[in-house]
């Protein structure tokens, strides 16, 4: 895992981030970020709470895909360089699901001395389909 | 319905400041929950040489949502079971490490209605977070919305 830093230079606009795919989210997967982050609302851990809310099973929190698509990001620009993080949950991901993480560098711009990049990011289940969409901005080290 | 849900009456509630100290054992349990292997994370070592410390991963500072009782949420009136989360964002000001005491205080900053596709009204709450340090700087804020549905949610 060798990391490299990446400079405000290395970037071009339309710029791809090296994506990747979390196979098979388990119920355990759930349960292990409910005591991480603290979550423990049931209807992501307790089935009968599940199905008196009208679903079939549990459910993963959209935090734990937001947090699993985050790593897209600070994989590519390092978590110190990160100055903002949005994310809008559209479908639900289930037990059993995979989510792939895929985003692009949309804008690169010097603002007040800073160089920054902005971009686009999704999360996909195993059907295509939105999970999340999200964007960032980052301020990177430049060579110059 | 009434009494059960928000409205614009929230807007400006605040609830209790909740403290949190950041720790590395945290970071690894969450780096591990949301899967992801960097070895910023479980590596002190690395985290120095390549970050001057261990940081938190970008969403750890949920976990501060869920540090207390509950006490930190303005008392907005929601039923769980309606309740989807909708947008989450978060700006981060200055750098967070391991060893530091965060406090966060909470605001309702917005709450609206939308009618549905499939009919019915839905409400919006924005809740913005802003997190300060213990030398008084201010490191992140956040901002949630919250969607609250007419009936219970079913897919």
């Amino acid at each position: 895992m060798a990391r490299q830093k990446l400079y405000f230079e290395d970037v071009k606009e339309g710029d791809e981030l090296p994506s990747f795919t979390v196979e098979n989210l388990t119920r355990t997967d759930f349960v292990k970020y409910a005591g991480a982050s603290g979550d423990f609302n049931p209807i992501h851990h307790d089935q009968t709470f599940a199905e008196a809310s009208g679903n079939p099973t549990v459910f993963a929190m959209g935090m734990l895909n937001a947090g699993i698509l985050s790593r897209l990001i600070t994989d590519y620009v390092g978590v110190a360089h990160l100055r903002k993080y949005r994310v809008r949950f559209a479908t639900r991901v289930w037990p059993g699901d995979s989510v792939t993480c895929k985003g692009k560098v949309t804008k690169k711009m010097v603002e007040n001395g800073e160089h920054i990049i902005e971009g686009e990011v999704v999360a996909l289940n195993q059907k295509g389909e939105v999970a999340i969409q999200g964007s960032f901005r980052a301020a990177l080290p430049a060579r110059a | 319905m009434g009494g059960t849900m928000a409205d614009k009456n929230d807007i400006g509630k605040v609830g209790k400041p909740i403290t949190m100290r950041i720790e590395a054992g945290k970071i690894r349990e969450f780096a591990k929950a949301i899967k992801d292997p960097n070895p910023v994370y479980y590596d002190e070592n690395v985290a120095k040489a390549e970050l001057g410390g261990v940081m938190p991963p970008p969403t750890f500072l949920m976990t501060l949502a869920h540090w207390d009782d509950g006490e930190g949420r303005p008392q907005v009136k929601m039923d769980l079971r309606r309740v989807l989360h909708g947008e989450q964002e978060f700006e981060y000001l200055g750098p967070i490490y391991a060893g530091d005491v965060l406090t966060a205080v909470t605001r309702v900053t917005d709450v609206y209605e939308k009618t549905g596709s499939r009919g019915g009204t839905m409400t919006f709450v924005v809740m913005e977070t802003e997190f300060t340090n213990q030398k008084g700087e201010k490191v992140a804020v956040s901002r949630s919305t919250t969607i609250e549905t007419g009936q219970v949610v079913a897919r």
